[in-house]
């Protein structure tokens, strides 16, 4: 169905990662001052950024549709790709804080792509304890979903326009030259794109494991229930 | 199954650990920049390579796992 349980699409994972490692590590790359060798975080640091927001995306789409459909599968995955396009940020925001250090000369330099990408996270971590705090599973999807589609559309300007309308360190934002002919030349292409479908994939594997528990952990609850109304109504006949 | 699987798998990582030996070919030029020309031809860069494709390996072997623990309980509750 949805989550291929097939292996082709995770060998293929498997596969573009491992190309991403070897020739990221040690194919060509153009020669910066500065930047040095560390231009091979594009590969790394970088691609967390379109995969966090594909997961994000997708996560949002899911949440619309829960609000069409109201049904708890549609939540179930919005919430899965949301806790993994998290991860992915977490991880973008630690591997851009390590390497700003030794090209920037700060953990933290007040970027306003950095702050915007800090406010996003939080702003997520809003989504997980909105969620955590509903019982009612009803209310819980609602308005999560609604928060969902809220908090992507706070996201994107935050981190991809803002950043645009003032001096950034990043490349293409503000006055700094743009991620085009001089950054990035078509060795670097051949890996980083490759790399995005590949962080891609491994998101979506690991929202297919979190999104398969849900639905074991659900199945169980109604075995459980069901038991137990069973046994009531064993109970009550015996007592007739 | 799964056995197959990690066949298939680990046949295409060690096709991949041969075909990044051709890298080794790579010779530097106009080293005005300083690059790890140096660490690749003797400064042990393939250690740090071999390092973090283990790590990747474990990672992924770990999914693996987790994957088929999910069939397997899937397969007892009768999911799909």
């Amino acid at each position: 169905m949805f989550f291929m349980k097939k292996a082709w699409w995770k060998i293929l994972t498997v596969i573009i990662l491992y190309y991403v490692i070897f020739q990221g590590l040690l194919g060509t790359v153009p020669r910066q001052p500065i930047l040095n060798e560390t231009i091979r975080n594009l590969y790394f640091h970088v691609a967390m950024w379109p995969t966090m927001i594909t997961l994000l995306l997708v996560s949002m789409v899911f949440a619309i549709r829960y609000l069409r459909s109201s049904n708890t599968v549609d939540d179930d995955k919005s919430a899965a790709f949301a806790k993994a396009g998290i991860l992915f940020g977490i991880l973008g925001c630690l591997s851009g804080s390590l390497w700003a250090n030794y090209t920037w000369g700060d953990f933290w330099p007040n970027d306003p792509k950095l702050n915007g990408a800090a406010v996003g996270m939080l702003i997520y971590f809003a989504y997980l304890l909105l969620r955590s705090s509903f019982e009612d599973e009803q209310r819980r999807a609602r308005i999560s979903a609604v928060y969902n589609i809220f908090a992507f559309f706070v996201f994107i300007p935050l981190i991809y326009v803002l950043p645009r309308l003032t001096d950034s360190l990043h490349p293409g934002n503000g006055g700094n030259a743009t991620f085009s002919s001089l950054d990035i030349d078509n060795n670097l292409r051949m890996v980083f794109y490759p790399a995005c479908i590949g962080w891609i994939l491994l998101g979506t594997w690991i929202t297919s494991i979190r999104y398969r528990l849900n639905v074991i952990k659900r199945v169980q609850e109604e075995r459980v229930a069901e038991l137990s109304v069973n046994h009531h109504g064993a109970a009550r006949a015996v007592n007739d | 199954m799964n056995i197959k699987f990690m066949k298939r798998l680990s046949f295409f990582i060690l096709a991949f650990a041969l075909i990044s030996i051709n890298l080794f070919a790579q010779s530097g030029v106009n080293s005005e920049v300083a690059m790890a020309d140096q660490m690749r031809n003797d400064g042990k860069i393939w250690v740090v390579v071999g390092v973090i494709a283990l790590i990747f390996a474990g990672i992924i072997v770990y999914l693996i796992r987790l994957d088929n623990k999910l069939t397997k309980v899937e397969k007892e509750l009768n999911i799909k």
